[in-house]
């Protein structure tokens, strides 16, 4: 088919074709195209994993993930959204649990099905190392777990491509919690502060300044010394 | 390879030049009087023509904008006889419409405050969490640091709201703020720190001290998750793709409730609840004067319309926030999000000739209109191939002042999203223009998060007062988590004594006489649960047979 004078191009939905702009983001076309999205679509910016994607091109054997959010349209593109994912949550109480490896054993088994083939890896929209931040709470390494899962959207398209079943997304919200709340520990100024507040130290100050007028209030505002 | 067309490089190699003698340049804060002239002059709220009176309601008189006043001069979805009342689907303590930060916040604290799992219900439009709180990027403010106070950060607040705050709100958020980060980080919230163990913080536009707490360029993503994975651990009731399509009250003018619509079957359901919370978020999507927005699909401003609709007051909603940084190209990202916090590690707004012409941290309607002025009065800016103008915001300042790899590190999100389309900010600035962000007003609430009618309350962006007529960056983030919070506390102690009585749609009765006492003759229906982005041609071909 090719791109047109116009600028458009073929694209399939669910096998259903439309031509299309070529400028368009999977997204806008499928709108364009006349869909109203009511799954599938969520922040349209890349920050929410609603809008998981799969795709193939016609002529090639590879089937690709993407966000509709973020992919351009490509010509001669077979299109269907997977928009949820059934995998199971397991429920815990974040104040009882261990840092270590057997956390994740305990709650996702699973885990020690993986089977190092990286399909997880490649099927990341956001180009993460699944299979690596996997493999870091197998061998209970929480830091680097956590901070490779970080930029996680828990599109789901890692876990509908494993093999062993395994759900990473929720291995990777587990390896963080557990990071922030047993290895970085809460914050020592923060606490102080917040103590501070709670035995009304800075209630007079504020009362204050809650006592001025307008042009007061104003006078201070524009005299207070900027660290920037 | 650089990601611009060719007629932009005579531009970037100015921008490459005058870098050097940029770098740790300061460009002087504007005075008060330079501030007020720039806002009339250039700050999209004060465009004539854009705004216009409500004619209807408590807040009849109030000037808004007219995509605002239109949703409100709107017939409601439903009339009152197309609902069985007595026949109740769910019967609870609290009903939660709106499951981002807020009402997560909101849902946990409920539940921690005693009441029985079964006496919440949380009620979503689209999935859990769905919501711009995810799509915070930046950072959440608290003055948790040793240079700092809440006392300052109230003073930060009012005098960037223009002292149009409701200050007993503002008291309440700034006391609050370190309480929400010790909270945060005991639910296993991951936020940046430095190798001695101390929060990292930075500036943003308008704070007198860096109390920019951040989780990499996806603060909200990060909060937000955990606080979803915690509401499913409590195992709190929802339902998500059910929207509510109209409040319930009762003889006594209470709300009572509310009228869901379930997305998959299109069934109503009756959910009777002693309280019942808007949480449910701003009006990017309504698009406001043609902007783009940063915002979530489902910020359709579904719950300023609800609440009106039982007689709520409104307040400050004559300002809309502008954010200075929305992605001016490529055309695929136009108006998406390019965080504040790029200019908090050092990026510099900068015009064609490469010249800095605003400090980078002006509060966010001044820097707005300072980037208007220098694209439309001095045209000074750069044309897009679509005709849009904007200006180079100057990133790879961040790894010459903060050492290589720093950018990389800090602003991944930033990185993928501009990556994408072969700019690398590291190497080459970014191209921006203000953008739709942020509802500064909404429902009027009280320090216990009550609207004036009983049984109805609000918190995060659908609420009004705590910004005034501007909010600062990071902000909004620590709103929703201490607003939410609050509103669990005090719904759960309501739940101890309200009564409930019988059920009824009169309001909506009552909505449509204001209508038509006014004159108001439309077809438009509202709230309106998803914005219209169809192609044309299947609009005007629409044929509804099934």
């Amino acid at each position: 088919m090719g791109m047109d004078e116009s600028g458009m191009i073929t694209i399939y939905v669910m096998g259903k074709k439309h031509r299309v702009p070529a400028d368009l983001t999977i997204m806008k076309a499928m709108e364009y195209a006349g869909h109203q999205f009511r799954r599938g679509a969520g922040c349209r910016g890349g920050f929410c994993g609603a809008c998981s994607t799969i795709y193939r091109k016609k002529g090639s054997y590879k089937l690709q993930g993407a966000l509709a959010c973020q992919k351009m349209v490509e010509d001669e593109m077979y299109i269907a959204q997977i928009p949820f994912s059934p995998a199971e949550k397991k429920t815990y109480n974040v104040d009882e649990l261990k840092a270590d490896a057997n956390t994740f054993l305990e709650y996702y088994p699973e885990i020690a099905r993986c089977l190092c083939c990286n399909t997880c890896t490649k099927a990341c929209p956001q180009d993460i190392k699944v299979m690596d931040y996997v493999q870091a709470a197998l061998r209970g390494d929480i830091q680097e777990a956590a901070k490779l899962s970080f930029d996680c959207l828990s599109c789901g398209l890692c876990a509908v491509r494993c093999p062993a079943e395994i759900v990473p997304y929720n291995i990777g919200q587990l390896a963080r919690r557990l990071y922030s709340k047993y290895v970085m520990g809460p914050t020592e100024h923060v606490l102080k502060r917040a103590s501070e507040v709670e035995e009304g130290r800075f209630d007079d100050e504020i009362s204050g300044l809650k006592s001025l007028d307008k042009a007061e209030l104003q006078k201070l505002y524009e005299a207070r010394d900027m660290k920037v | 390879m650089s990601g611009y067309p060719e007629y932009m490089q005579e531009s970037l190699r100015l921008v490459e030049k005058t870098r050097p003698e940029r770098i740790g340049k300061a460009f002087p804060f504007m005075k008060t009087e330079e501030k007020q002239k720039i806002l009339k002059d250039w700050h999209p709220d004060f465009k004539e023509g854009t705004k216009r009176m409500l004619k209807i309601g408590p807040s009849k008189g109030q000037l808004m904008p007219n995509e605002v006043v239109d949703i409100l001069e709107s017939h409601p979805l439903i009339g009152p006889g197309d609902i069985d009342l007595s026949d109740i689907a769910y019967d609870v303590d609290v009903l939660i419409i709106g499951a981002g930060g807020a009402g997560m916040s909101a849902a946990l604290l409920a539940q921690e405050s005693g009441l029985d799992i079964d006496r919440i219900l949380m009620v979503q439009k689209l999935r859990l969490g769905d919501a711009n709180s995810k799509m915070s990027q930046g950072g959440i403010q608290a003055a948790d640091g040793v240079d700092d106070s809440p006392t300052r950060h109230y003073l930060d607040i009012m005098g960037g709201g223009r002292f149009t705050n409701n200050p007993d709100l503002v008291e309440i958020l700034v006391k609050d703020g370190p309480n929400v980060i010790k909270w945060h980080e005991s639910l296993g919230v991951m936020y940046d720190k430095n190798p001695d163990g101390a929060m990292k913080v930075e500036s943003g536009g308008g704070t007198s001290r860096k109390r920019m707490h951040s989780c990499k360029d996806y603060t909200g993503l990060e909060i937000t998750r955990v606080l979803l994975d915690e509401f499913l651990n409590r195992e709190i009731p929802y339902l998500e793709f059910t929207p509510v399509a109209e409040l319930i009250t009762d003889e006594m003018g209470q709300v009572a409730g509310a009228v869901l619509w379930d997305m998959d079957s299109d069934e109503y359901l009756v959910a009777r609840a002693k309280s019942t919370v808007l949480a449910t978020g701003g009006f990017g999507r309504l698009h406001i004067q043609g902007y783009a927005t940063t915002n979530h699909y489902g910020s359709t401003a579904d719950g300023v319309v609800l609440a009106y609709h039982v007689g709520a007051s409104l307040r400050d909603l004559d300002s809309t926030q502008f954010h200075p940084t929305g992605a001016a190209f490529p055309e695929q990202i136009v108006g998406q999000l390019c965080t504040e916090a790029l200019r908090g590690r050092g990026s510099q707004p900068v015009n064609k000739h490469g010249e800095l012409f605003v400090h980078p941290l002006e509060t966010r309607d001044v820097e707005s209109s300072a980037y208007i002025r220098e694209c439309y009065e001095r045209d000074n800016g750069i044309v897009t191939p679509t005709g849009m103008r904007g200006v180079w915001l100057d990133t790879p300042l961040i790894d010459i002042i903060h050492g290589p790899g720093t950018a990389e590190r800090e602003f991944s999100a930033m990185n993928r999203m501009f990556g994408k389309f072969n700019i690398d900010i590291r190497k080459e600035p970014m191209l921006v223009f203000p953008t739709l962000h942020y509802q500064n007003g909404g429902v009027e609430i009280n320090t216990r998060c009550e609207s004036n009618i009983p049984g109805l309350f609000a918190a995060g962006e659908v609420c009004g007062g705590i910004h005034g007529k501007n909010r600062l960056m990071g902000n909004s983030q620590l709103d929703l988590y201490v607003f939410g919070r609050r509103v669990g506390v005090f719904t759960a102690e309501r739940a101890k004594k309200a009564r409930v009585g019988k059920l009824t749609l009169n309001h909506i009765d009552r909505y449509e006489r204001w209508l038509a006492e006014a004159g108001i003759k439309t077809d438009r229906r509202a709230p309106l649960l998803l914005p219209e982005y169809r192609g044309k041609k299947t609009l005007e071909h629409q044929l509804k047979l099934l």
